[in-house]
C-alpha cells in the first residue's frame, strides 16, 4: 500500500518538475525570439513546414464538420420549425468552438507530432550538442522560430477552418436540405458577433498555438536521445496537446461566454 | 579569420586539477588530473564506460565538475559567462563520435554553417574557405551530397572540416576511429596528426583503439575507475609493468578489469553442490 | 535551418505569404459576411425608449420591426425601479426618422419558438420621433400562464350559464 503511494507521490513530484523545466525552457526560447526578427528566413522555412503543410488537412476537416453540422443541426432544428436559424447554429458552433479546438486537435496530431519527432531525433543524432558546441544556442536558432510558427499559424488555420466549415454547411445546407439561403445569412449576422463570437475564438487559438506549440518543441528537446524515447515523446505531444486544449477550451469558455 | 579567445603565454592549454565528477550516483572522476601541452595530440584511453566522453563535455564546458578545476587557455570553464562560454567554444572543434552532421543541408552548407552563423564573411569568401577545408580532408568533390548519402567514414571526414571551419586552436576527438574501416581509420589517422601539426593545433583524442591511437599520440593517459592508472609517451606504455596498462594494451579479456560481471558462485546458481 | 538555394526559398516565402493572407482574408469574410460588425451602432441611429411592464424574453440586440422590415435593434434593457416598469432603449437607423410620435410598440415572436422582437405599428401624428422620445403605446409580451388562466376562466364563467 505504501509503495502506491511513494510511486504516486514520486510520479507527481516528477511531473512537477518537468513542468518547472518546461516553463523555464519556454521563458529562454520566448527570450530566444531575437535571432528569428534578424534572421526572418528561419521563421518563413518553419511557418511554410508548421503552417501552409497543414493547411490540406485543415481545408477537408473544415468542409466536412461544417457539412456534418448543417446536416445534425437540421434534423433538430427542423423538429421546432426553427431550420432557418440552421446559419446561426453553424456559425456560433464553429467560431467559438469547433473552429478553435479542433483545428488545435488536428495540429497536434499534424504538426506538433512532426516537430516533436524533428527535435528529438536531432538531439538523438547530437545535431543540438554539435550546434552548441559550435557557439550556436539551439533554442534560439531551432526552437524559438518552430514555436513562434506555431504561435502564428493555428489561428490563421482556426480562421480558414471556421470560414470553410460555414461555406461546407451552407452548400449542404441550402442545396441538399433545403434552406432558404437569405434566411441562412441574414439570421448569422444578425446573431453573431464580431467582438464576442468571432475575436474570442481567435484569441482561443492564440492561447491554443501557443500551448501546442510548447508542448510539441519541449517534448522533443526534453526526450530521451533514442529511436523509443523520440516515439514516446511524440506519442506524448499528442496526448497532452488534446487533454490540455480541451481543458484550456472549457477555462475560456466559461470566462469568455457568460 | 581566427575568432578565438586570446592565446595565454604559458604553454599548456587545458589544465585539469583534482576534478571529481558524480552523475546518477555514480563517481565518474574521483580527483584526476590531467594536462594538454599546446600543439600535442593527446590520447585519452580506457576501457568503455569510464566516462570518456564526459571528460570532453567538461572540458567543453556543458557539463560542470562537482569540485576540481577545468581550466582551458588560462579560464576556469564552470566559471564562465554564458557569452564568454560561447566566445571560447568558437576556438575548439568538437568531433563527436556520429559526425553530428546536420541532416538537411549538404556537405558544403555543413561545414560553411559556422562561417555564417559568426563571421560576416561575404558568399565568395565563405565559398573559397570551406573547398579549402573539404580539400584538407579530401571531400572537395563531395561537397553536395547531403549526409545520408555519406559512408561513416567520409561523414566523420566532413565534421573534421566542420569543425576545423573557424581555425580553431584545440580539436577534441570523441571516438574518431570507433567501428571504421582500415581504409577510413587510416585516412583519419593520417587527417588527425598532419593537420595538427600543419595547423599548430592542439589535439585531444578519446578512444579505446589502441594501435591506431598509441601510433599517432605525442601523450597517453589511461583511465579507470575513474583514475588515471598510468601516463605518459606510447613507448613507455607499451613497456609499462602495470596490470592494468597491461591488460588494456595487449588485449587481455580477463585481469584487473574482470570478464565476470560480479555475481554469486554459478553452483549456487545452478543450485548444485560444490562439491561436484 | 536553412539551406541556400534562391528559387526553393522564393517559393516558401510565397507559399507562405499566401497562406497568411488566406488566413487573413478568411478573418476579414468572416468580419464581414458572418457577424454583424456592421450592425447598427449608436452613432448611425437614434434612441427611443418604451416602457413594458413584461419583456419577456426580449434580449439586447433584438431586433426592431416595422411592418416586417427590421429598421433597428434593442440597445439596452433596465428596470426603472421609479416605474416598476422594464425600460426598454433601441437604436433605429437614421433613415427611418420620420415616424409619427404616436407609433405603437408590441413585442412579438417570430414563429413558434423563435427570438422575441418589437414590432412597431405607426399611428397618426404628424410630428416625427426624434432622439430620446418615449414610445406612449406600449404591449407587453404575451405570457403563457396568463393566457391560460385567462382561459381557464372565461371557460369556467361561460360553463356557468
Amino acid at each position: 500500500m505504501t509503495g502506491l503511494f511513494e510511486r504516486l507521490g514520486a510520479s507527481t513530484l516528477n511531473s512537477i518538475t518537468t513542468l518547472g523545466r518546461a516553463v523555464l525552457f519556454l521563458l529562454r526560447v520566448i527570450a530566444g525570439c531575437g535571432e528569428w526578427v534578424r534572421r526572418p528566413g528561419l521563421l518563413m522555412r518553419e511557418l511554410y513546414s508548421v503552417g501552409v503543410l497543414t493547411l490540406v488537412i485543415i481545408v477537408v476537416s473544415g468542409l466536412f464538420v461544417g457539412m456534418v453540422l448543417s446536416l445534425q443541426g437540421y434534423y433538430t432544428l427542423v423538429d421546432f420549425g426553427a431550420e432557418q436559424s440552421l446559419g446561426v447554429l453553424v456559425a456560433l458552433s464553429l467560431t467559438r468552438e469547433l473552429g478553435p479546438v479542433v483545428t488545435a486537435l488536428l495540429f497536434a496530431g499534424r504538426a506538433g507530432s512532426a516537430l516533436t519527432a524533428e527535435i528529438g531525433l536531432m538531439k538523438a543524432t547530437e545535431q543540438l550538442a554539435g550546434m552548441e558546441m559550435m557557439a550556436v544556442d539551439p533554442e534560439r536558432r531551432v526552437i524559438a522560430p518552430r514555436l513562434t510558427a506555431a504561435f502564428i499559424s493555428l489561428p490563421l488555420l482556426a480562421v480558414i477552418f471556421t470560414l470553410l466549415g460555414i461555406i461546407g454547411a451552407y452548400i449542404v445546407g441550402t442545396a441538399l436540405l433545403g434552406v432558404d439561403s437569405g434566411a441562412f445569412w441574414s439570421q448569422m449576422q444578425a446573431q453573431v458577433s464580431f467582438g464576442d463570437d468571432v475575436l474570442n475564438g481567435v484569441i482561443k487559438s492564440l492561447l491554443f498555438g501557443l500551448v501546442a506549440g510548447w508542448i510539441a518543441v519541449f517534448n522533443g528537446y526534453d526526450c530521451m536521445p533514442t529511436s523509443h524515447g523520440v516515439s514516446r515523446a511524440t506519442t506524448r505531444t499528442v496526448v497532452v496537446t488534446s487533454l490540455a486544449v480541451l481543458a484550456l477550451d472549457f477555462v475560456l469558455t466559461a470566462l469568455m461566454f457568460d | 579569420m581566427t575568432a578565438n579567445a586570446p592565446a595565454p603565454a604559458n604553454s599548456v592549454l587545458i589544465d585539469i586539477n583534482a576534478l571529481h565528477y558524480r552523475r546518477g550516483g555514480r563517481l565518474l572522476f574521483a580527483g584526476i588530473d590531467l594536462a594538454v601541452e599546446r600543439g600535442e595530440v593527446v590520447a585519452i584511453m580506457g576501457p568503455s564506460g569510464t566516462g570518456k566522453t564526459t571528460l570532453l563535455r567538461l572540458i567543453g564546458g556543458q557539463l560542470s565538475p562537482q569540485s576540481g578545476r577545468v581550466e582551458v587557455a588560462g579560464q576556469r570553464v564552470d566559471a564562465l559567462s554564458r557569452r564568454a562560454l560561447y566566445r571560447l567554444r568558437r576556438g575548439m572543434g568538437v568531433l563527436f563520435q556520429s559526425g553530428a552532421l546536420f541532416t538537411d543541408l549538404s556537405c558544403f552548407d555543413n561545414v560553411a554553417f559556422p562561417l555564417r552563423e559568426h563571421t560576416e564573411l561575404p558568399e565568395a569568401l565563405i565559398r573559397i574557405i570551406v573547398l579549402m577545408k573539404l580539400e584538407a580532408v579530401g571531400l572537395r568533390g563531395a561537397r553536395d551530397l547531403y549526409p545520408a548519402q555519406l559512408s561513416g567514414g567520409m561523414a566523420r571526414r566532413v565534421s573534421l572540416a566542420r569543425a576545423l571551419a573557424l581555425d580553431p586552436e584545440i580539436i577534441l576527438y570523441d571516438e574518431p576511429f570507433a567501428g571504421q574501416d582500415p581504409i577510413s581509420m587510416g585516412a583519419l589517422m593520417k587527417l588527425i596528426r598532419q593537420l595538427n601539426d600543419a595547423l599548430g593545433l592542439t589535439s585531444v583524442i578519446v578512444s579505446h583503439d589502441v594501435d591506431e591511437t598509441l601510433s599517432i599520440a605525442d601523450r597517453v593517459y589511461v583511465l579507470s575507475d575513474g583514475q588515471i592508472i598510468e601516463s605518459g609517451t606510447p613507448e613507455a606504455l607499451r613497456q609499462s609493468d602495470s596490470a592494468w596498462v597491461r591488460q588494456f594494451i595487449d588485449a587481455q579479456p580477463d585481469g584487473p578489469v574482470p570478464f565476470h560481471y560480479p555475481a554469486a558462485s554459478i553452483a549456487d546458481d545452478l543450485g548444485v553442490d560444490s562439491e561436484l | 535551418m536553412e539551406g541556400r538555394s534562391v528559387e526553393n526559398s522564393r517559393r516558401v516565402d510565397l507559399a507562405v505569404g499566401a497562406f497568411v493572407a488566406a488566413g487573413l482574408a478568411a478573418l476579414f469574410v468572416l468580419a464581414m459576411q458572418v457577424s454583424n460588425i456592421t450592425a447598427f451602432q449608436r452613432a448611425e441611429g437614434y434612441t427611443v425608449v418604451g416602457y413594458f411592464q413584461n419583456v419577456g424574453g426580449l434580449r439586447e440586440r433584438a431586433p426592431v420591426r416595422l411592418g416586417g422590415v427590421q429598421i433597428g435593434r434593442v440597445s439596452d434593457i433596465e428596470l426603472d425601479q421609479s416605474r416598476f416598469e422594464a425600460r426598454v432603449a433601441m437604436t433605429i437607423a437614421q433613415d427611418y426618422n420620420d415616424l409619427p410620435s404616436d407609433t405603437a410598440a408590441s413585442i412579438r415572436t417570430s414563429g413558434l419558438l423563435g427570438e422575441q422582437y418589437i414590432s412597431l405599428e405607426p399611428g397618426g401624428m404628424p410630428d416625427a420621433l426624434s432622439e430620446g422620445d418615449e414610445l406612449m403605446l406600449t404591449q407587453s409580451a404575451l405570457v403563457l400562464e396568463d393566457i391560460i388562466g385567462q382561459f381557464l376562466y372565461n371557460q369556467g364563467a361561460g360553463g356557468s350559464e
